[in-house]
């Protein structure tokens, strides 16, 4: 993902918070990758949340199958304070944390709203990495053993 | 599939921990979690049953520092081991970058051994993956015990295409750093082909 395609996924999360009165908004792919984040993060620890988000959806989609259904489009799970509210957008799944500042109701509808426009600059995004630019080269090339030993003794 | 994130110079890639069950796959990353700095780990998050049997999955994400510019960071998955538990632990090998195969060297587990990486082949094949292209690498774990098959033997019976094959004790941490090296060597080499 280059740099202006991020910016852009940014500010519809920006807005969608704002929209959606809600806390955090979080992009993650299917695969459990963290891929944006936007709002109160606090000591949240959304590495663990994309992990267990993607984990989620796995497991729900899971039993679709099962019933006869192709997936379930959006699932919420609701708390005493905190809830939890994803849709799935493609490959991609759509989180809001929300509080008793906000609703179910109006985040499913501001989640609603939003879908298309993240659909498209995902599509595009994929359409993009198709036709890598120079910029985008990764320097593995000529990857050595050293390197990889130097990685770990940094941690 | 391995993330790259150009904004940020991130690079996440997926690893998953596979084998029977108690083959020590858990064990493994619980070792990486003991004996990784705090500033590079994550939370390891453990989705077990009672009675710490992995029920859906084990997740720790590690960051291993800069390559070249990217920031590195490596998410370690197992898989639950029972047979039973087949619908999940298929789940988890979606978007798979890189796979660890835990065997356990104990004679009574060999049938196991077999039916498991019979079971990943198939899984991977389900999602479009062939083994023989993914980074791949074989641990051959519970070194210590006294009934285990020697090493030569089980290689024969296990190895699938030239991987490199680690003897390892995971509890005592004997050759899991070796392993992870090895297969993020792998996932690595491969960025360059994608």
């Amino acid at each position: 993902m280059r740099e202006q395609r991020y910016h852009q996924i940014k500010a519809v999360m920006a807005r969608l918070r704002l929209d959606a009165s809600a806390r955090l908004v979080v992009l993650v792919d299917k695969d459990g990758q963290q891929i944006a984040v936007h709002g109160e993060l606090g000591e949240l620890d959304t590495t663990s949340l994309a992990s267990l988000v993607a984990g989620n959806v796995a497991a729900t989609g899971g039993m679709a199958k099962l019933i006869g259904e192709r997936e379930f489009p959006t699932l919420s799970h609701e708390g005493e304070r905190e809830s939890i509210h994803i849709s799935v957008i493609g490959r991609i799944l759509l989180v809001v944390v929300f509080d008793d500042r906000s609703s179910l109701g109006l985040v499913k509808l501001r989640s609603k709203q939003i879908s298309q426009e993240l659909a498209a600059a995902f599509a595009e995004i994929e359409r993009e990495s198709e036709f890598p630019s120079g910029a985008d080269a990764l320097p593995f090339d000529e990857i050595t053993d050293e390197e990889i030993d130097s990685l770990f003794s940094q941690t | 599939m391995t993330f790259i994130n150009y904004a940020s110079r991130e690079i996440n890639c997926k690893i998953v921990y596979y084998g029977p069950g108690l083959c020590g796959k858990t064990t493994n990353l619980q070792y990486i979690y003991d004996s990784t700095a705090t500033q590079a780990k994550g939370k390891l998050i453990s989705l077990a049953t009672e009675s710490d049997r992995t029920l859906f999955f084990d997740f720790m994400p590690l960051e291993l520092g800069t390559v070249r510019g990217f920031k590195t960071r490596f998410h370690l998955y197992t898989v639950p081991g029972q047979v039973f538990y087949e619908a999940s632990r298929k789940l988890i090998l979606k978007g798979v970058d890189g796979v660890v195969f835990v065997a356990d060297s104990q004679e009574e587990r060999m049938d196991a051994n077999l039916e498991s990486l019979y079971n990943l082949e198939e899984n991977l094949r389900s999602f479009g993956y062939d083994l023989l292209k993914v980074p791949y690498v074989l641990q051959l774990n519970k070194r210590d015990l006294p009934n285990v098959i020697p090493t030569r033997d089980l290689t024969v019976e296990l190895q699938r295409k030239g991987e490199p094959v680690i003897e390892a004790i995971a509890s005592s941490g004997q050759g899991v750093f070796d392993t992870l090296k090895a297969i993020a060597k792998q996932v690595l080499t491969e960025l360059r082909k994608s």
